[in-house]
């Protein structure tokens, strides 16, 4: 879960130099122990993840479909041209960024205000962590399944709380054009808030208690203490599980899938579900790997400028500070 | 000095856990209602009447069984697989130095982006070819491939966690390396075996996108396959035991999670608090 602060983690511990390689007979039987324990998870890696990965990457210049007997002929650019004018394929790279960007920055804060909450000394403590895993260890088929209950036009609860208030309570939560995006990214938000809310409280709770204290005799205001404070002291933690969030979310399939397949009218019709309806009911695997990789490049581009910005922050807020 | 005060903050909290817990105390609760008291529109939380039959029907009639098994035998067989060749890379990987670890750390990150969609179609035409598409043994292999970084990782920060003179001491008293390993690392690294196979049972036995694509016939399914099936296909199950198979494959994931949840939170945290 938090295999990016890998190399920060172990940068530190390297040693100035690398220490000469050992050299003769030891060297050797050292070097092919490793490969041997290695050897084994290395065979199923490159030929399950490695080899579809760069396979994929070829079927995007190809016009193969998905028949017994692929004939795959070289097409050069033209996916990508034809994929320019798909007006389909655009806009459910909007929905997709807004779903995705919806879930994202919702779940971080209210899992921000959650961990506050609970980091304040409340009851109740106990239970929101026995809580909290739950939606994330639950299967997204059985989470989606809950939720069309929740949200059913039929004597669903959703409808029948707001019914008793007096609003209108006959709403086609996932059904409706103008509510299924948003109703979906709810359930985006219940699946994926408990995890970040954790990850929070954790940070929240290795920041030492005497700067709040010296903070507060400073004369500094909650709202204070929490910009000058907290976030600072967040701000690692916070970057690294926005971009985990966003990757997952961004690729997040199965929830939307079992939920509203895409509809009504496509207006849940996110990317990944675009692209599996290409390869496996339209059969245009070329034209689809094509859509993968334009896919790839959005993601990538968009989480480097964002941990660029991370790091540019980081860097203006050091010289400020005269480091 | 709050920013809230505490009634006020004792009330946000509320709000959270029903938010939290009422989907799951509506899903539970519609696993035992009548389908009479399902299709009224004045649904309750609590059911008038207790209706445990839901239960028995959704593991005889609708083939969940069958395909909660086959979910139990991937599960199964993918968790040792993984495991049985994460253990020995997890060592290298957490006590070597170098250009190997720095390419495995290296894929463990590029497996989190992994683009999925990219590698879906051409696998499925690798699994094809092999003869695997369709087939419990071949979601067996790509569950283990895709459960392996993950599993990498987590073994790997138990392996760093055992103290080297230990293994040092061993060789000392001229036990070759294979001896060590047996003798001395993997009798600690049990506890962290047994959190890592936990792990990846559960991802396994959630994991739909890729049983959908290459499962096709019904007698292959596994659960959350056929339970998206009994979605799909409306009117033909009724709501109850369709709760009812829910709640039943939500099980295993969280006995499993809340055994785990100290480990997980502090355990997988670390990385990211630390950073």
């Amino acid at each position: 879960m938090s295999t990016e602060t890998l190399p920060r983690e172990t940068a530190p511990r390297k040693p100035p130099r690398r220490k000469p390689a050992p050299r003769g007979q030891a060297a050797r039987t050292r070097r092919r122990e490793a490969i041997g324990l290695v050897m084994p998870s290395l065979i199923p890696i490159l030929v399950l993840s490695v080899a579809p990965l760069l396979v994929g990457i070829f079927l995007a210049f190809t016009n193969a479909r998905l028949v017994r007997h692929p004939d795959y002929g070289f097409a050069g650019v033209d996916n990508f041209t034809r994929l320019a004018g798909n007006t389909l394929f655009w806009d459910s790279l909007r929905i997709g960024l807004i779903w995705t960007v919806g879930v994202t920055v919702l779940q971080l804060a209210a899992a921000m205000g959650l961990a506050l909450l609970l980091n304040s000394g409340l009851k109740l403590q106990g239970l929101t962590r026995v809580l909290a895993l739950v939606p994330w260890a639950m299967p997204p088929v059985v989470v989606a399944v809950m939720w069309q209950m929740i949200y059913s036009a039929n004597g669903g609860p959703l409808n029948a709380v707001l019914g008793s208030v007096g609003l209108p309570s006959d709403i086609n939560w996932l059904g409706d054009f103008s509510t299924a995006l948003p109703a979906v990214i709810v359930v985006g938000v219940w699946v994926g808030m408990p995890q970040t809310t954790v990850t929070l409280l954790a940070g929240l709770q290795q920041i030492p208690a005497e700067l709040h204290e010296a903070a507060a005799v400073d004369g500094a205001g909650a709202w204070r203490r929490f910009t000058a404070v907290t976030w600072p002291t967040l701000r690692p933690i916070v970057t690294s599980i926005t971009s985990l969030n966003f990757i997952w979310n961004f690729n997040s399939f199965s929830l939307v899938y079992v939920l509203t397949a895409g509809g009504p009218g496509g207006k849940t019709m996110v990317p990944v579900l675009f692209i599996y309806l290409e390869a496996f009911k339209n059969r245009e695997i070329g034209y689809a790997a094509a859509m993968g990789l334009v896919l790839v490049v959005v993601v990538v581009l968009i989480l480097a400028v964002y941990l660029r910005s991370q790091f540019r922050d980081d860097r203006a807020a050091d010289l400020r500070k005269g480091r | 000095m709050r920013l809230l005060t505490r009634p006020a903050q004792y009330a946000a909290l509320v709000l959270y856990l029903l938010f939290l817990g009422f989907p799951l105390l509506w899903l539970i609760s519609a696993s035992v209602k009548s389908s009479g008291e399902l299709n009224s529109l004045s649904a309750s939380i609590l059911p008038h009447e207790w209706h445990w039959e839901n239960y028995a029907e959704a593991l005889t009639k609708q083939g969940l069984l069958h395909s909660a098994w086959n979910s139990l035998i991937v599960a199964l067989a993918s968790t040792a697989l993984s495991v049985l060749i994460a253990v020995p890379a997890a060592y290298v990987l957490a006590r070597l130095r170098g250009r190997v670890r720095v390419a495995g750390v290296g894929w463990i990150l590029v497996s989190q982006v992994f683009p999925v969609v990219l590698i879906i179609l051409p696998l499925f035409l690798i699994l094809r070819a092999l003869g695997l598409a369709d087939n419990l043994a071949g979601l067996t292999l790509v569950h283990t491939t895709y459960m392996l970084p993950f599993a990498l990782w987590m073994l790997q920060g138990y392996v760093a966690a055992i103290p080297v003179e230990l293994e040092e001491a061993g060789a000392m008293d001229g036990a070759n390396r294979l001896t060590v390993l047996r003798t001395i690392v993997f009798p600690l690294l049990a506890p962290g075996v047994v959190a890592t196979a936990m792990f990846s049972f559960v991802s396994s036995w959630n994991e739909f996108f890729f049983a959908l694509v290459l499962l096709q016939s019904p007698e292959n399914y596994t659960l959350p396959i056929t339970l998206n099936m009994f979605v799909g296909g409306e009117g033909k199950v009724a709501l109850g035991p369709l709760a009812a198979g829910a709640v039943l494959a939500a099980v295993p994931s969280i006995v499993f999670f809340s055994i785990l949840r100290r480990k997980l939170t502090s355990g997988l945290m670390a990385g990211a608090v630390k950073g």
